[in-house]
């Protein structure tokens, strides 16, 4: 039968990850070495990992490239407000990096005022704007659909009374009130179903570490020991 | 009762996940009707249109947001799509990498040509600035990926001979796990002017562009709105929405696995939650009786 | 001028943007500015790891507490950005670090939150009034019927499963929309004073 082969640098990979993915999982027990070690250590490739990927996929393509293989020369404007910004890093010149932050705080607050008021706002407005009683073409006529207006009610009356709960110039008293109140049920029913889905979120997150654990680390190194699988030369 | 040690916890909701991957149950799953919404959306677009995929996660999304990839990825190549992936966070070339790797593995198991990198795929990589990235791709894609992650001029990829701006694109897919992601995308590409999404029930979608998302089941339910008012055309949400897009796909993968311990996980939690219920009003029942 | 001249390029920035939405007379501006922002953005991530790796040589230098595990952070920092300037970010090294080490510790740094959820669910969810009853048994209904066992059925035809997506679509739908728009609106407030000159925080001390 012929054996399967493992490349001596994958096996031992899958060794180092699944060491330190119990190092991080120590902390259940308690804090401690190991799982500091493996929470600097991951703080520090991070920031390597980040170092090399700004250089190779922002700084050359979209600096060097235009500034020295196509002339245009503007870009040193780019790279002179962002040199501004580390001067962050001083007391007494602190005050140059205004003008980095500048640029980029201007640019994300235009963005930002055209995109949340076009997306989030109105036309969000425009999607509760639903006609109150849902009409279908049917056998007998023109037939009144129960099912979506009902459904399409509880949306625009959610949508109205939990925005009536937001609205604080006036006190919560009487009808403003009661209306407040029916808008909180449908916010604790929105944050209900946030608290489900991040439940299934944080699970979905440990299954995958586990698959990790029981299929490639366990099952590999068992198949190792069993002489199913070879390990290849170190080099 | 009520203060229990929570290490106890910890080890019963290890046992609730480990021991369904080892002893699988097989529970049936039945897809849901945004993933339905999105499966469709996709048979709706023909063969050798140009699709952008953006892989807007890191490693520590993997397990919701990498099944998804594979799935879109093998459901592209499976309508000879032409995919431009690209990244808004700088892990998401890496993922996509590992993504190609994994339906590579796939196709070749299921004896189906491989894509050819250039000519059906290419990975342009991460470009810092999330939103304005995507303003940028609207009018011109060379000023703002001049070269691919391989360091090739984008200028020498036939793929990218078709692809100018985002006017030339019939979809784009955002897997994401938070910001620059699909709400970056649903917002800004409206802004910079990218074409407008096809009618509820259109079937010609010549000269429109869906927008499609898998989000992490955290950010998952502030998208419905979305959904509502047809800013997005379909949604994988979490794990789950993984699992029923492999469903519909029938292509077996880690997310329809993870089905079985999650049930058991879920269950075990609302167990807690009861027996703390329970634990708490009778103690404030004892304390009444004692105050009485 | 150390003010005045920040304060005007915020307004010109962010105007560009907002007039062209309007005017593609100021496309080729708005396109200048959006290829200077993803260089300039790459200096804010410069300037955090000049500060951490300015904060971590001197928890050495200083011996402060903890100041050991300073070491293997800035090995790993040192030793991944030579491994992508010497072997490229393609494969090698670089690759293997990224696959065996970063990535299974990201995912599991996470997955930690897993248990504090179901612990802190355990501890902390209780049903003390009315509204938490509804937070409670919206949350048990989505949590069952977003798993297999909610597809089962009961009450005849209706399945968890079913009623956990009307509960997304309508209410949770609902009440996220209601969120989005007093969110749109605080963030149309404050991007206006931010162009304005009125919110001037970002800028720092004098």
């Amino acid at each position: 039968m012929e054996i399967a082969n493992i490349p001596f640098w994958d096996f031992f990979g899958v060794w180092v990850a699944a060491l330190l993915t119990l190092f991080i999982f120590s902390f259940l027990y308690k804090d401690n070495p190991f799982y500091k070690f493996a929470e600097h250590l991951f703080v520090g490739i991070s920031a390597g990992y980040f170092v090399g990927y700004y250089y190779y996929n922002v700084l050359l393509p979209n600096f060097w490239e235009p500034f020295y293989y196509q002339g245009r020369y503007e870009y040193l404007i780019a790279v002179i407000l962002g040199i501004t910004i580390l001067f962050r890093l001083s007391r007494k010149q602190a005050w140059v990096s205004r003008f980095g932050f500048a640029f980029v705080i201007g640019c994300g607050a235009g963005i930002n005022f055209i995109s949340y008021l076009q997306s989030n706002a109105l036309a969000q407005i425009y999607g509760t704007i639903t006609p109150l009683v849902t009409l279908v073409s049917g056998e007998g006529g023109i037939l009144v659909d129960w099912k979506n207006t009902v459904f399409n009610l509880v949306a625009i009356i959610g949508v109205c009374s939990a925005l009536t709960y937001f609205y604080f110039s006036k006190p919560h008293k009487g009808f403003l009130g009661g209306v407040a109140r029916l808008g909180i049920w449908f916010l604790m029913i929105s944050f209900g179903a946030s608290f489900g889905y991040t439940v299934m979120a944080r699970i979905s997150l440990l299954i995958g570490r586990m698959q990790f654990l029981i299929f490639d680390w366990i099952e590999t190194t068992m198949n190792v020991i069993n002489g199913n699988i070879a390990i290849g030369p170190i080099f | 009762m009520s203060s229990l040690d929570r290490r106890i916890i910890f080890l019963v909701v290890a046992l609730a996940v480990i021991i369904p991957l080892l002893l699988p149950i097989g529970l049936p799953i039945k897809p849901t009707a945004p993933v339905k919404a999105f499966y469709d959306s996709i048979e709706l677009i023909s063969e050798g249109s140009y699709v952008l995929i953006s892989f807007d996660y890191d490693p520590s999304t993997m397990p919701e947001l990498q099944p998804m990839a594979i799935s879109l990825l093998y459901h592209c190549f499976s309508k000879n799509l032409k995919v431009v992936m690209i990244a808004l966070w700088p892990q998401g070339a890496q993922m996509a990498d590992l993504a190609m790797e994994t339906v590579n593995q796939q196709l070749q198991a299921e004896g189906k040509p491989l894509p050819e990198y250039g000519k059906d795929y290419v990975n342009l990589g991460y470009k810092s600035g999330g939103g304005l990235v995507i303003i940028g791709l609207a009018t011109n894609f060379g000023a703002i990926f001049p070269l691919d992650t391989n360091g090739t001029r984008i200028s020498e990829l036939p793929l990218m001979d078709k692809v100018k701006s985002a006017h030339d694109l019939q979809a784009v897919f955002s897997l994401s796990a938070g910001d620059p992601g699909i709400p970056a995308w649903v917002m800004v590409s409206r802004m910079a002017g990218y074409p407008t999404p096809p009618q509820p029930g259109e079937t010609d979608i010549t000269g429109k562009m869906l927008l499609l998302g898998g989000a992490t089941a955290v950010s998952a339910p502030q998208f419905y709105p979305y959904l509502n008012t047809n800013q997005m055309q379909g949604l994988l949400g979490g794990m789950r929405g993984a699992a029923d897009y492999e469903t519909l796909l029938a292509l077996p993968g880690t997310a329809s696995e993870g089905m079985d311990p999650q049930s058991i996980a879920h269950l075990v939690i609302v167990v807690f939650i009861i027996m703390a219920n329970i634990f708490f009003f009778l103690e404030k029942r004892q304390e009444e009786r004692k105050a009485t | 001028m150390k003010k005045q001249f920040p304060l005007a390029i915020v307004f010109i920035a962010g105007m560009i943007f907002i007039v062209q939405f309007f005017s593609p007379a100021f496309t080729p501006i708005q396109e200048r500015f959006t290829h200077w922002y993803i260089v300039v953005a790459v200096f804010a991530f410069v300037l955090g790891l000049a500060n951490l790796t300015r904060l971590n040589l001197q928890k050495i230098h200083r011996q402060q507490e903890g100041w050991i595990y300073s070491i293997p952070l800035l090995i790993g920092l040192v030793g991944m950005a030579l491994c992508s300037f010497i072997f490229g970010i393609e494969e090698g090294p670089f690759v293997w670090l990224f696959n065996n080490m970063m990535l299974p510790m990201s995912a599991t740094m996470f997955s930690l939150l897993a248990f504090f959820v179901a612990s802190a669910s355990y501890r902390a969810f209780r049903a003390r009034h009315k509204e938490a009853v509804m937070l409670l048994v919206a949350a048990v209904i989505v949590m069952l019927g977003q798993v297999p066992i909610g597809s089962a059925g009961f009450m005849g035809h209706l399945r968890l499963s079913d009623i956990t997506q009307w509960i997304m679509a309508y209410p949770n739908m609902a009440g996220q929309r209601a969120i989005m728009i007093g969110a749109a609106l605080g963030v149309v407030a404050i991007s206006l004073r931010i162009l304005l000159g009125i919110e001037r925080a970002y800028l720092g001390e004098d």
